[in-house]
């Protein structure tokens, strides 16, 4: 008899997950956004079509404003992985010169939502694997691993399909879309136990390191490239941060940290009494309720 | 009685310390935690959101600024007057915040030490069925709540059936509230005996009891100074040490639904899949079904080399040894213990959609990792969730869950849900929508096993029938009750005995008495009854004998089913056509009269269908003749066909 420890349960569920929708989806996609949640998903699928390459590329729905680290990690993993590597940036938003510092909401609106929905119908995908998880927030705690989006990326809460057993329908009526999460039960710790056990790499922002920042309402923001528009006489301050999730930088909060090392970020992780998303400015929205207005609308 | 939240219990299974001092101990700890998946059930108001949103809360899962959205949301929306409402932890979306209900199936994430933990939040509201379903499905344990005022209610029937009906043995009974009965023992064991009683009922062999309150947090962590009358375990060292079923899972053989092919290269060829039970190793002797091909394990592949063994539970790729057939849908499993394979069977439906079951209509069918077409028949009853009465249906409606025979278009690889989780549970899809419209659960098959092998024997049917100097038969009477049956039947064989031919009479009383005497009048067991009667019937024919059987066997289903069993001519279906009318004027044994009054439920002409023959061997009309003339009619039938 040999018992399996609750990552060997989780690692099983999720690779079963990537394998029915490669089996049932006519034209899968995995959304990556080079974020730790994107690394466990990534080595995932690569274990669970090894020897093979996952058999879809990966989609990179790029905003321009994410962190230069995220850019070098993403063109290096895939190259590792043997898969096609698709970026999309929306021609529109692109061109309006959209930004977090001028446009507000509208920046993740354009870029993000607008993007993907965009990238999703230019390619014709009808399945896309997405990193989110059920202990991030409290909306997502009651989606399905197989999230139906309609034609036009909706999604309804009341209207998902019952999920049971470890059968997945994957089934769709043209024009809908399936947004799929394979670590939907995955919690953060395990995300962090899962990179450290099976060495993940991972962006260079998770670890602390002297990094330039400057305080915006109240959030450590670092300071990536000269974009960044400083107050007048405003200088950067190095100070010893690190992320706990990454975005687009001048929307991600740093917080001060000296974990350097991956069992020093568990530490952390475990120790600290700021939840996760609550670095991010996208929560707070519309009260209690911004991110399940967001699904609605189509964001991830 | 106000309610307090201070609590003096300090949760025990937060090891702070070890995080701080030495951060690899404490992972080591955790890298070897196991996991449980349970549900929290209960009725509107039992607490179950509250119960969750305290383990959360001194499993240390609330974070700081979640905890002041908590406090700021529990005086704005809480139901807790200024006290920290822990439900609103737990229910997430906006419409059902609004409505201060729980609507759909919510996942909550907690570990201790031992083991992490995801709990399935399910509504307790009747038209959720499908709900709790849904979230027990994957559930290892079923915490059912109970409000110490209130006892046992409907609800926590209908939970417990529900729980116990998709296979959760283990129960626990979470009796909530206590601090508002004064921690009272004798309203504890009360309501613990009044569980029992119905627990039993419906086959519930073992539950463990707890006194807890979710809201002051007695006996969660730590054991109550309220309740020191109470020894049992707290809820946490049960949920920590309860055995899941990975060691049974492993010890039965092996079974694979194949998900995927793996054929990077020319050199490569791996089969992809979750192991659903067993354990398996290079060398292994399998079986792909449903060809039967045999080969023989050769490596088990993964990114981080090949692996020795592989148990239930895990997700792999292996290789054989052979080049042979087998894609996705098959299942691999130990050779000299292959599953079943059939395309008809008998199972329990749970309906989820608005639209109600069509009977006879085509739907997707998926089975582990199989796809088929599927025939639903109209049900054989359905269960009043609440009584736990058979009833009879036409259909089922959303929430609904009945019994009904379904035929697949191609045969498929199954085990009993009993048995096997993965193979015996499916979800059936609508062709036109593609909507998950229900969820079952397949109890046996109604052909014979396709895998057991014949033993040749030397001296076969003929050389029986022909010392006997007959062709044998199978007389097979069917019609209501009170239609004659048995009186013609006896008949019958008493003018066959007498010109000399070897008979026997299988009749319904007789046989419930010694091969049938643990059968019951359930559906189920009716079934079983026939199916029996029908095995027996084959192999006295086999033995060259005229069998002459006298049973309602009201399913065309049923009768054909014997009829698949024996040699092309020797089933002959008699039907006794007797009006209902005539049938319960006559009523000879009073049962027409208990059905009528509701006394008798199920009872075949009143409240459950009789499906007569559409073209029988032979028809007697009982109206038209006597008894001796419809004898006399049956034999010169029978012989005239000899």
């Amino acid at each position: 008899m040999k018992t399996l420890t609750h990552l060997e349960r989780l690692e099983a569920e999720s690779i079963h997950i990537l394998r029915e929708v490669v089996a049932e989806a006519e034209k899968p996609v995995m959304l990556y956004s080079v974020g730790k949640d994107s690394a466990v998903m990534l080595h995932l699928a690569r274990k669970a079509f090894y020897p093979s390459p996952p058999p879809f590329p990966l989609l990179h729905v790029d905003t321009t404003w994410k962190f230069q680290e995220m850019y070098k990690l993403r063109d290096r993993m895939a190259k590792e992985s043997g898969m096609e590597l698709l970026v999309y940036r929306n021609p529109e938003a692109e061109e309006k010169g959209i930004n977090p510092f001028d446009h507000g909401p509208l920046h993740t609106d354009m870029w993000k939502t607008e993007g993907l929905k965009q990238a999703l119908d230019k390619w014709g995908f009808d399945a896309a694997f997405g990193g989110a998880r059920r202990d991030e927030e409290k909306s997502r705690a009651k989606e399905r691993i197989f999230s139906f989006r309609t034609s036009s990326h909706g999604w309804d809460p009341k209207n998902q399909r019952p999920e049971l057993w470890n059968l997945y329908n994957a089934r769709k009526n043209k024009g809908e879309g399936i947004r799929v999460f394979p670590i939907s039960n995955w919690t953060e710790l395990d995300v962090w136990q899962y990179i450290h056990l099976n060495d993940v790499p991972i962006v260079p922002l998770y670890f602390a390191a002297k990094r330039p920042t400057v305080e915006r309402d109240g959030m450590l923001v670092m300071v990536d490239d000269d974009r960044f528009p400083l107050e007048k006489g405003e200088v950067p301050v190095e100070r010893s941060i690190r992320f706990r999730t990454l975005g687009c930088y001048p929307l991600t909060g740093a917080v001060e940290s000296e974990a350097k090392t991956l069992p020093e970020i568990i530490q952390e992780t475990l120790l600290t009494t700021t939840s996760e998303r609550q670095g991010r400015a996208i929560d707070k929205d519309a009260g209690g309720a911004g991110m399940e207005k967001k699904k609605q609308e189509g964001y991830f | 009685m106000s309610r307090d939240v201070t609590t003096s219990q300090e949760p025990k299974y937060v090891v702070e310390d070890l995080i701080a001092e030495d951060i690899d101990a404490y992972l080591d700890v955790h890298q070897h935690k196991t996991m449980l998946r349970f549900i929290t059930c209960g009725s509107v108001d039992d607490g179950k959101s509250t119960l969750i949103g305290r383990l959360l809360y001194d499993s240390k899962m609330i974070f700081e600024d979640q905890l002041a959205a908590l406090e700021d949301d529990s005086k704005r929306v809480g139901t807790q007057g200024q006290e920290i409402d822990f439900a609103l932890l737990v229910d997430g979306l906006a419409a059902e915040r609004e409505q201060g209900i729980t609507i759909d199936v919510a996942y909550r994430f907690f570990a201790t030490e031992k083991r992490k933990f995801i709990v399935a939040d399910t509504p307790g509201h009747e038209q959720y069925t499908r709900n709790m379903v849904t979230g027990a499905s994957t559930a290892d344990l079923a915490v059912i709540l109970i409000d110490a005022r209130k006892g046992v209610l409907t609800q926590t029937k209908r939970h417990s059936y529900l729980a116990h009906l998709i296979g959760i043995r283990n129960i626990v009974l979470a009796v909530n509230k206590m601090d508002l009965v004064d921690y009272d023992q004798a309203t504890f064991e009360h309501i613990v005996a009044d569980y029992r009683a119905f627990a039993k009922e419906i086959g519930i062999v073992d539950f463990v009891p707890m006194p807890i309150s979710g809201f002051k947090g007695d006996n969660i962590t730590a054991h109550s100074r309220n309740t020191p009358w109470y020894d049992g375990p707290t809820l946490i060292d049960h949920l920590e040490t309860v055995e899941v079923n990975s060691a049974i899972d492993q010890s039965k053989p092996l079974r694979m639904p194949v998900q995927w092919v793996n054929r990077p290269n020319l050199d490569f060829r791996g089969f992809s899949g979750l192991i659903a039970t067993g354990t398996v190793a290079p060398g292994d002797k399998i079986r792909v079904l449903p060809s039967g091909k045999t080969s023989a394990v050769s490596r088990i592949s993964t990114m981080d080399g090949d692996q020795e063994l592989a148990v239930a539970g895990q997700s792999v790729t292996i290789c054989f040894e052979d080049e042979i057939d087998c894609s996705r849908g098959d299942v691999i499993a130990a050779a000299d213990a292959p599953p079943e394979v059939s395309d008809q069977f008998e199972s329990t439906i749970v309906w989820m959609n608005d639209e109600a079951l069509h009977v006879g209509r085509s739907y997707w069918l998926k089975l582990a990792s199989q796809m088929v077409s599927v025939t639903v028949l109209e049900p054989k009853y359905k269960i009043d969730v609440n009584t736990l009465d058979h009833l009879a249906a036409k259909t089922l409606e959303l929430n609904e869950i009945g019994v009904a025979e379904i035929s697949t278009d191609k045969q498929i690889v199954f085990e009993r849900y009993e048995d096997d989780r993965p193979l015996g549970g499916f979800i059936l899809i609508d062709k036109m929508t593609n909507a998950t419209v229900g969820a079952g659960m397949l109890h046996f098959s109604l052909r014979r096993a396709q895998n057991v092998h014949w033993q040749a024997l030397d001296i076969g049917r003929k050389h029986h029938a022909g010392l006997k100097n007959q062709k044998p038969a199978v007389l097979w009477f069917t019609g209501l009750s009170g239609s004659g049956k048995s009186t013609i039947a006896n008949l019958v064989e008493k003018k066959l005995h007498r010109m000399n031919r070897h008979t026997f009479l299988l009749d319904g009383d007789n046989v419930r008495h010694g091969l049938n005497k643990d059968l019951g009048f359930t559906e189920a067991d009716r079934i079983e009854n026939i199916r029996r009667v029908g095995e027996v019937a084959k192999l006295m024919a086999d033995a060259g004998l005229i069998v002459v059987t006298a049973f309602i066997s009201p399913f065309r289903a049923e009768r054909e089913m014997v009829r698949s069993m024996l040699p092309d001519g020797e089933f002959v279906e008699v039907f006794i056509d007797t009006p209902l009318e005539v049938a319960e004027e006559r009523d000879v044994k009073g049962l027409y009269k208990k059905a009528r009054s509701g006394e008798l439920k199920n009872f075949t002409g009143i409240d459950s269908p009789y499906e007569a023959p559409e073209t029988p061997e032979i028809r007697i009309d009982t109206t038209s003749m006597s008894a001796e003339e419809a004898a006399t009619i049956i034999v010169e039938t029978l012989l005239d066909g000899n």
